[in-house]
């Protein structure tokens, strides 16, 4: 089945220019198709008719890179749950409806053209305390250190956040503790990150803070549009882990 | 960096969860002293409780203790919220709900709402109280008391104030629905067996408190 659709979609020609929204008619797009291939479709006509093509983040299209964004008909990564931007097909969506892209909004996350928004500060919270020191040497024995299964488990879990961002998107504070609570309880959850676990989540709250992002306040918006259902428990034992440090 | 005293973003929601989990005993505490007041036509209960309450010097302590946390609670409320708004200087031209805590969107309005209703109910009660004197005097075996059943008895009769009464109350309850579970997960409180009671437990201390509440002056303006 093919439909027609109008997006109302944000122009910004750069990070200092005011930005708009403007309408674009597409028509006779395939249900089959995805929401990023009819991005694409509607750029080749923009390109066709010498107009300026829409700027959107996307790279690997399979889910698992965390580039693509868009906020579309108020929902970070659409109108479905549990996927990217990417996965999001044209069958979700009726034929005549006008839908609305928006960029992630955020103070930290300021938009660089379009539907692009710099998401570095996700990396500066990274620098701040989201990695592990080892010394480097023979290669150890990947059995060698004795993990519990349940905490494997719960940091894979963690793990697989992608860093999109939806979560800030989502939250009516633009909060990252979704995003930031993943990454300390992956290596919380391991002995070789617990080694390091005080300084790291005193480090990227604090990151996190001074970055302008906002606070919680348990609204758990974040936790229903990750793409990766990254859960809210991760939230909780990062307060945990920053009271710990705090009083030791 | 000389930021040191800034407290982060997680300790600021600390202090509000521990602080706000004291303010709900000190509800519950008002309510059972509340509930005194009926099936009593004497007032004895209510009155010779407010007494205590008046004039116990640990409570007289405990009273400032109580007016610094309500004060400290809305200020870290205030500056919680408003760094949350700074946080998104543009908004969303289509904002669908996904939150799972609806009231959670409303606290700031709710906690302004019932900042207001706590001025009234100040100077109405406790201001004529302790600082104006005039309430009347009863007496119950040789000793005398402020009568301050029947002060809460005549507002109470009025329609205008019940209904008000009321609407404050709800919009209390709607606070505490978020207030009660918020605070455990701010405290790192989070676990797959106990968190769905304490989900289910707010909801129904909030209705506890509000319904105990408002049955009051039902009670007494039906009677």
């Amino acid at each position: 089945m093919n439909i027609n659709l109008t997006l109302k979609i944000w122009r910004q020609a750069n990070q200092d220019a005011p930005g708009k929204f403007v309408d674009y008619p597409v028509e006779n797009i395939s249900t089959e198709a995805s929401f990023l291939e009819m991005m694409d479709i509607l750029n080749e006509e923009l390109v066709a008719k010498g107009e300026e093509p829409v700027a959107f983040d996307h790279d690997c299209r399979e889910g698992i890179c965390g580039m693509c964004s868009l906020f579309i008909n108020g929902r970070p990564h659409g109108p479905d749950d549990s996927i990217t931007t990417c996965q999001l097909h044209m069958r979700k969506f009726k034929d005549g409806e006008t839908i609305v892209i928006e960029p992630w909004r955020a103070k930290p996350f300021p938009v660089i053209k379009d539907l692009m928004v710099d998401r570095t500060a996700f990396d500066e919270i990274i620098q701040a305390g989201g990695y592990v020191n080892i010394n480097t040497g023979g290669v150890p024995d990947a059995n060698a250190i004795p993990i519990r299964k349940e905490n494997a488990d719960l940091a894979m879990d963690a793990a697989s956040c992608i860093g999109c961002g939806a979560c800030v998107a989502a939250c009516k504070n633009a909060s990252a503790m979704l995003f930031v609570s993943a990454k300390v309880s992956q290596f919380t959850l391991l002995p070789q990150g617990k080694v390091e676990a005080h300084e790291r989540v005193e480090n990227m709250v604090a990151k996190m803070d001074e970055l302008g992002f906002g606070n919680c306040t348990n609204t758990y918006a974040c936790e229903a549009e990750c793409p990766k259902d990254i859960s809210i428990t991760n939230i909780a034992r990062m307060n945990r882990e920053f009271l710990c440090a705090k009083v030791s | 960096m000389g930021k040191s005293y800034i407290y982060s973003s997680v300790t600021k929601k600390v202090i509000m969860s521990l602080v706000g989990l004291f303010l709900i005993t000190f509800l519950l505490v008002h309510l059972t002293i509340n509930l005194l007041l009926l099936f009593d036509p004497t007032r004895e209960l209510f009155n010779v409780a407010a007494h205590f309450m008046g004039t116990n010097p640990l409570i007289q302590i405990f009273q400032w203790v109580l007016f610094g946390g309500f004060a400290l609670h809305m200020i870290l409320g205030v500056i919680l919220q408003v760094q949350n708004w700074m946080a998104r200087p543009k908004g969303y031209k289509k904002k669908a709900a996904s939150e799972k805590s609806l009231f959670s969107r409303f606290m700031i309005h709710t906690g302004i709402l019932i900042v207001v209703f706590l001025v009234i109910h100040f100077s109405d009660f406790f201001i004529k109280a302790k600082f104006l004197g005039e309430i009347g005097e009863i007496v119950y075996n040789g000793h005398h008391y402020e009568d301050m059943g029947l002060l809460v008895i005549e507002k109470f009769q009025m329609l205008g104030y019940v209904i008000f009464y009321v609407i404050a109350l709800l919009i209390l309850g709607f606070h505490l629905d978020h207030a009660f579970q918020s605070a455990f997960q701010s405290l790192g409180v989070n676990h797959p067996k106990y968190t769905p009671f304490i989900m289910g437990f707010s909801r129904f201390l909030a209705i506890v408190i509000t319904v105990g509440y408002i049955f009051i002056p039902l009670f007494i303006y039906l009677k």
